[in-house]
């Protein structure tokens, strides 16, 4: 019998270890796996953590578990939160190294990494400092330049219904990078708001398929709610 | 400094009408002011608003108190919804922009150069940025719009001959409207085509660094 749910979140993530690469989903924080990032802060160190934008690791209790951050949205939101403050001065120290990438080149990555496709021609950010040393090519009358596919050791995301086999289902707005990381880890944990039984996901409304995760652990939604991370400026 | 002109409430409401004059059904809102625009838009007219976020059909800001945790704009704030909603993933998503299936977008902007340059990713000062999707709607998007403050807070011009911020992508506005202001992109330069009421052309030019091109039929912005 398949059964990828495991009872705790430590169990589930035992093995993040120093060094990890680990994908995490979320946009500014909707729909990020909190409970698990909250977890994993104490446990390793000199982490590769790749996020859409800083609100995916708004749980993270200690920063300095940071080696390196790939990301698509930075610095609007370091001073949103006082931790943060921390963050922004080990980014212009240097210790944290931090990659940008637009969102769109970032989630294509992310997705070819997850579909055996190395490397892929992108005119997003051709021309400024985004495609700066990388080889370019015309196609179509238009630069563009080659990005690399993207994959983790772990992938955490969080997903609104799960079963035991790994199906997923997510909701709203919540779903945006979980489904594409989820495909490009290693190892792929979930933290799901509910676990339901075999069969009871809708086939044609399943979001993600089951081969794609590894393992899943109940969360009630508690850490999922929290107060908004970003003030219009 | 009290910025003159119009409120971000009013620049969002000189935008939709932008929107609704050119006929859009499909239309981004970049992360920022432009957020607030549905709130001005009439629903019948079913101009469905893309959330680089994950969301097509994209309603009002709403109050935290109306917060469904699950759900919000590419600002990251509580949002309604409109019917024939539809909810995607982050590929997906931009997939739409890159792929020119979106029609226009209005955008924020730190600069905005005499040739339409923009730059909104880096603000001044800062070593790391927030490309987000600026790029990828820069790239696919046919109009953009960018809605802005016409100074900083200092009163210097951000309608500028060349941005001194790193740049999003050359050439890529075609429409400002800022709190003073209603100004076309054109290869002849910057059309001045409305002014916020109370405010006359000459005192829009004190404060944009290109030579503006005022328009025969110049007017006061009606809304």
């Amino acid at each position: 019998m398949i059964n990828k749910i495991y009872s705790s979140i430590d169990e589930a993530s035992y093995d993040i270890h120093d060094g990890s690469s680990v994908m995490i989903g979320g946009f500014g924080g909707i729909g990020s796996p909190h409970n698990l990032v909250q977890a994993m802060s104490g446990k390793a160190r000199e982490l590769t953590l790749i996020c859409g934008s800083i609100g995916a690791i708004m749980a993270l209790k200690d920063v300095s578990c940071i080696k390196r951050l790939i990301s698509g949205y930075v610095s609007t939101l370091l001073a949103v939160k006082e931790e943060w403050a921390r963050m922004a001065k080990m980014i212009d120290e240097g210790e944290i190294g931090v990659e940008l990438v637009p969102f769109g080149n970032f989630v294509e990555r992310i997705r070819t990494g997850g579909s055996g496709i190395p490397a892929f021609y992108t005119p997003v950010g051709a021309a400024t400092i985004f495609g700066k040393d990388k080889e370019t090519r015309i196609f179509e009358g238009r630069e563009c330049f080659l990005e690399r596919a993207l994959r983790a050791d772990f992938a955490l995301i969080r997903a609104h219904k799960a079963d035991r086999m790994g199906n997923l289902a997510y909701r709203k707005t919540a779903r945006n990078y979980n489904p594409i990381m989820a495909m490009a880890a290693d190892v792929t944990i979930v933290q799901a708001d509910e676990i339901v039984e075999v069969g009871e996901l809708e086939p044609d409304c399943t979001h993600t398929p089951g081969i794609f995760v590894d393992r899943v652990v109940h969360v009630e939604p508690a850490l999922t709610k929290f107060a908004r991370v970003r003030k219009r400026t | 400094m009290q910025q003159r002109g119009m409120t971000r409430e009013l620049m969002c409401m000189r935008a939709g009408q932008e929107l609704l004059d050119k006929g859009y059904t499909y239309v981004n809102l970049g992360i920022g002011i432009p957020t607030l625009l549905p709130e001005f838009v009439p629903q019948e007219a079913e101009i469905m608003f893309h959330g680089e976020n994950g969301v097509l059909g994209l309603g009002r800001v709403v109050e935290e108190s109306e917060w469904d945790f699950d759900l919000s704009n590419a600002s990251g704030e509580p949002v309604t919804t409109v019917p024939g909603v539809s909810y995607f993933d982050s590929s997906l998503a931009f997939a739409m922009l890159r792929g020119s299936h979106v029609e226009a977008s209005v955008v924020g902007a730190y600069e905005v150069s005499e040739k339409g340059d923009l730059a909104n990713w880096q603000g001044p000062g800062i070593r790391t940025g927030s490309p987000g999707g600026s790029l990828d709607i820069a790239v696919g998007v046919k109009h953009v719009i960018a809605i802005m403050m016409h100074t900083t807070d200092e009163g210097k011009p951000r309608i500028v001959k060349q941005c001194s911020l790193a740049i999003t992508a050359k050439g890529v506005i075609s429409t400002i409207i800022t709190n003073l202001a209603v100004m076309d992109v054109t290869s002849q330069g910057l059309i001045l085509r409305e002014v916020a009421q109370g405010i006359t052309a000459g005192e829009v030019q004190v404060v944009t660094e290109p030579k503006l091109i005022v328009s025969e039929q110049l007017k006061e912005i009606a809304l």
